[in-house]
């Protein structure tokens, strides 16, 4: 229940910020650095859930496979691998890693 | 033959339609992590179908999965999806949408719809490659969550499979293209270091929010600090 509530309000959301666009006058959105935090907030957004998705379990922080899983991808997006590779190998390396007991 | 307003035309639709391809591939990703972050196939395919913004769908089910509360994730999702507010302006004299119509370019109005929109050299153009990779996206995006779905709620134990690496893979390569200069990096590594401080002392998803809070504060600071240093 506590997911769809989440689902259904994250969804009402994005389209009343995607709605916004078309309605709020420009110029509430078009100052220099309105525009600058906006544009930025994705990148703290997903370097927080990087660090999240990769070290924490929970309330702590932990050194394991997916900590591999990341170097990889990050070495194949260096490389200009597309996305879908990119999670591909990221996934495989975690998961050879545990077929072989570590992590 | 050679009618250089239909080729443009061309042109842009074989942009469009590229750009859903690739991004349905990224939807089939989607779909198997957000059933093994512990969403039913129908969760994952209305939050496609709804939510509609790639980022935001993953950082919902990430923030769930990892144990926050539904209003952490709701708090992350949307905080991610506010550009799309920005794209709306930017198109809002392409489309000049009015009356029922704002709705549906609303709902496409997404990083993929907006840059082959504005890539384009004229406003019919411009409309035209909004309508086919908005359009395109969209089926492409929502065939490939349910087809990940499936397929994840097929797999059973989600670490054997690695595929909580994946949604960390997922989040990098999202962030990846956009470390373009000093200024997102530097945010990047705030917003990192604010979230392994926080984890262990603050309650699950607010690390998030925070790296968000601290992000935007740099960025509010930093061309101030530039105009200074250059003037």
């Amino acid at each position: 229940m506590t997911f769809w509530i989440a689902v259904l309000a994250a969804s009402a959301v994005a389209f009343a910020t995607k709605f916004a666009g078309y309605v709020v006058p420009p110029a509430a959105l078009e100052a220099p650095r309105v525009k600058r935090v906006t544009g930025m907030l994705p990148v703290a957004l997903l370097a927080s859930l990087v660090v999240l998705q990769t070290f924490s379990t929970g309330r702590d922080l932990v050194l394991d496979a997916r900590a591999a899983g990341l170097a990889v991808a990050v070495v194949a997006l260096a490389c200009r691998a597309p996305f879908i590779v990119v999670v591909v190998l990221a996934a495989g390396t975690a998961a050879g890693l545990r077929a072989l007991g570590w992590g | 033959m050679t009618d250089p307003q239909s080729e443009a035309r061309s042109a842009v639709v074989r942009q469009g339609l590229s750009v859903a391809v690739a991004t349905g591939l990224y939807g089939v990703s989607f779909g198997a992590l957000s059933v093994t972050s512990g969403l039913s196939v129908w969760q994952t395919c209305v939050l496609s179908l709804l939510l509609f913004s790639g980022g935001s769908q993953f950082a919902l089910v990430g923030v769930l999965g990892g144990g926050g509360t539904a209003g952490a994730a709701v708090a992350a999702s949307s905080l991610l999806g506010v550009r799309n507010a920005l794209y709306g302006l930017q198109l809002t004299p392409v489309m000049r949408p009015r009356g029922w119509r704002r709705m549906p370019v609303a709902h496409l109005t997404i990083d993929e719809s907006t840059a082959v929109a504005v890539a384009q050299s004229s406003n019919p153009l411009r409309r035209l490659g909004f309508w086919v990779t908005g359009i395109g996206v969209y089926l492409g995006w929502n065939l490939t969550t349910l087809l990940g779905a499936l397929a994840g709620n097929s797999l059973g134990d989600p670490q054997r499979f690695g595929l909580d690496a994946a949604a960390a893979a997922a989040f990098v390569g999202l962030l990846w293209p956009r470390l373009t200069g000093r200024e997102p990096v530097a945010i990047a590594v705030v917003g990192a270091l604010v979230t392994t401080v926080l984890v262990p002392v603050i309650p699950q998803g607010l690390p998030v929010i925070a790296a968000a809070a601290v992000g935007s504060l740099v960025a509010w600071c930093w061309p101030q600090r530039r105009t200074q240093e250059a003037a």
